[in-house]
């Protein structure tokens, strides 16, 4: 089968060759232009960026600027955390419900699916009027008299410590201002992103529950488990190779979102929401710091790589060894 | 990997009958919290269909949570070509996401087919590394590739065009489109391919006569991924154009928010708009749109 083994690669060599040239050489194309200091308008002369190398100069200008270090770092961090947090057990608990034997479970089902289907730029447009504190949910809740629940909640003393604290992680949801306040913005965008992914956290899980096999269930029901003890000690363990893939997922999203942030608050007020995407989108392509933003996207590209390779690693070995 | 089968959740119908009789609050307690999440999910999407017909004194009257008076589509034709000239729209931003997004949608899928028959059919030494190495684009943060990009697209006089657009489309489209299809084709038996190539059908003759003609659903699962995540896409779409006559839909929604700051009549029936296509794709082939999204996920 020599011939049709030289056809073989010869039809795979395109795929090859453009993942060469498009990512790898790509790739190695952004790590050079971060050493150099093209920091200008002037269009490169050129394959390579004709400006003198400059060694790490545009990392330690990036870890100088307090936009990006720390703000954008911690911004990326109680993001990622609070996200996947709440997308997990939000996405569980959905999953164990419908996993009840309940009447209109394909409805429930596309429901929570349905934001999967929309852009974040879409959702960010929506959520963005959702969480405008003059005319989104202060609106709906006023004439509810939860706003002067929040407000006792606020001031009600022995919580201070709490509210200090999302205050300064930023995700404190229950202050009025949302969108337009820096201690409760980073909590708007959460609250967005959650919407837009738990459905497909629900999905997962939902697939990995009913891949378990049903002896299962019954051999702990025969030793006389409880349903809840069920999920606890046999069917939520199963679960962790799909919750090891949710969370790459997850993670690997939050660490490069842009588009949500771009569309909701443009990563204000002040910088309270801004991410490094977006620090990169504004040093590149509104002032010219092509080489300070190469060296964003390096410093995001190796973050993503500490999440993402030890999975694909880990999940093209357990498939070679079935 | 149980490949791209994965996606078929089974009902519970199956499963043996509760007893108990505490079991009853329990139920009553699912169906609330049920219900209470439907209408986290729903709220948002009552609020755009809801704004997006209201009137222009509606939106300075009333809240985003009132019902309109009535069904008045001004605020529709407002969002796709608006009364004041140059202020935007998203009605060629449609026309330029259909034109963008169909030809990478279909080239991508095509392409990715034939990788993945290739890598699971004709299988020779190397071939799992290779699979590696054009998976590793999907997980890479396109930042990291954004600005080499932009140049090398200006080179080729390809930048701020629908074809520069979908190419890089087309481009980053290829380790999603080849993971899903290797994953399907894993499921079907290599003899067919064999028996083709005893008959003398050859690597091309047995993709054709064989393999194709079990792929409709493969290319259904693809398609939809592909349209899905091409359509919403805003990244490239924001950094590759910077005319407004080539900008994709989700670019023109985003100008749209920016110059009719108070108008969310205007902005919501844009989102819809803008939403509609996916929207469709998910309410009649969601079967397969859920398969794409746990198929992406690598195992599945």
């Amino acid at each position: 089968m020599r011939g049709p083994r030289r056809l073989t690669i010869l039809l795979l060599a395109p795929a090859a060759l453009v993942s060469l040239v498009f990512v790898y050489l790509f790739i190695a194309w952004t790590f050079y232009a971060s050493l150099t200091s093209w920091n200008s308008i002037r269009p490169l002369n050129g394959i390579l960026p004709d400006f003198p190398v400059v060694g790490f100069a545009n990392y330690q200008t990036l870890f100088a600027t307090a936009r990006f270090w720390p703000n954008d770092v911690f911004n990326t961090a109680v993001f990622t955390v609070t996200f996947i947090v709440a997308s997990v057990a939000i996405g569980l608990l959905l999953a164990i419900l419908l996993d009840q034997r309940i009447h209109g479970e394909v409805l429930f089902r596309n429901i929570f699916l349905l934001p999967m289907a929309l852009s974040f730029v879409v959702t960010g447009t929506i959520w963005a009027w959702i969480f405008n504190p003059n005319t989104g949910i202060n609106q709906l809740l006023d004439p509810l008299g939860i706003n002067a629940i929040r407000e006792g909640l606020l001031a009600f003393g022995p919580l201070k410590p709490l509210w200090d604290l999302l205050d300064f992680l930023r995700i404190d949801i229950l202050r009025p201002g949302l969108t337009t306040d820096s201690r409760s913005a980073l909590g708007a965008v959460v609250v967005a992103a959650t919407w837009q992914m738990s459905g497909f956290v629900m999905a997962m899980f939902l697939a990995g529950l009913r891949g378990v096999p049903e002896e299962l269930r019954e051999a702990a029901r025969v030793d006389g488990a409880s349903e809840r003890q069920i999920y606890t000690a046999v069917l939520i363990p199963q679960l962790r190779p799909v919750l090891v893939s949710v969370i790459v997922i997850l993670g690997y999203i939050s660490l490069k979102i842009f588009d949500l942030v771009f569309v909701m608050t443009r990563g204000g007020p002040g910088t309270a929401t801004d991410f490094p995407s977006i620090y990169l989108f504004v040093s590149a392509f509104q002032s010219q710091l092509w080489g300070l933003a190469a060296a964003i996207a390096i410093v995001m590209l190796v973050v993503s790589a500490v999440v993402v390779i030890p999975y694909m690693w880990s999940q093209l070995r357990s498939e070679a060894q079935p | 990997m149980s490949g791209a089968a994965a996606g078929t959740v089974p009902t519970a119908a199956s499963r043996g009958r509760g007893r108990r009789r505490g079991l009853r609050w329990t139920r009553v307690v699912i169906y609330a919290l049920l219900f209470l999440f439907t209408v986290f999910y729903l709220l948002p999407v009552y609020v755009v269909v809801a704004d997006s017909f209201k009137t222009l004194r509606e939106v300075n009257t009333t809240s985003i949570w009132q019902p309109p008076a009535g069904i008045d589509f001004s605020a529709w034709q407002s969002a796709l070509t608006p009364p004041l000239i140059g202020s935007g729209g998203i009605g060629k931003g449609l026309l330029n996401s259909v034109v963008m997004t169909v030809p990478a949608v279909v080239i991508s899928s095509v392409w990715g087919s034939i990788n993945g028959y290739l890598l699971t059919k004709w299988r020779f030494r190397g071939a799992d590394l290779l699979f590696a190495f054009l998976l590793f684009g999907m997980f890479i943060p396109y930042q990291a590739i954004l600005i080499p990009l932009v140049q090398f697209l200006q080179k080729l006089n390809l930048y701020g065009t629908l074809p520069g657009l979908a190419l890089t489309h087309i481009v980053y489209g290829i380790p999603i489109t080849t993971l899903i299809f290797r994953n399907y084709y894993s499921a079907i038996p290599t003899e067919l391919v064999e028996a083709a190539n005893v008959d003398g059908a050859g690597v091309i003759g047995a993709y054709v006569r064989v393999i194709l003609p079990l792929s409709i659903p493969g290319f259904v699962v693809v398609g939809i991924w592909q349209f899905t995540s091409i359509w919403n896409e805003f990244l490239f779409g924001v950094t590759l154009t910077n005319d407004p006559n080539v900008q994709p839909v989700t670019v023109a929604l985003q100008n749209l928010a920016g110059s009719f700051a108070a108008l969310y009549n205007v902005q919501m029936a844009g989102a819809i708009i803008t939403a509609i296509p996916t929207v469709l794709a998910f309410v009649f082939l969601g079967r397969y749109f859920i398969r794409g999204l746990l198929a992406g996920s690598l195992k599945g």
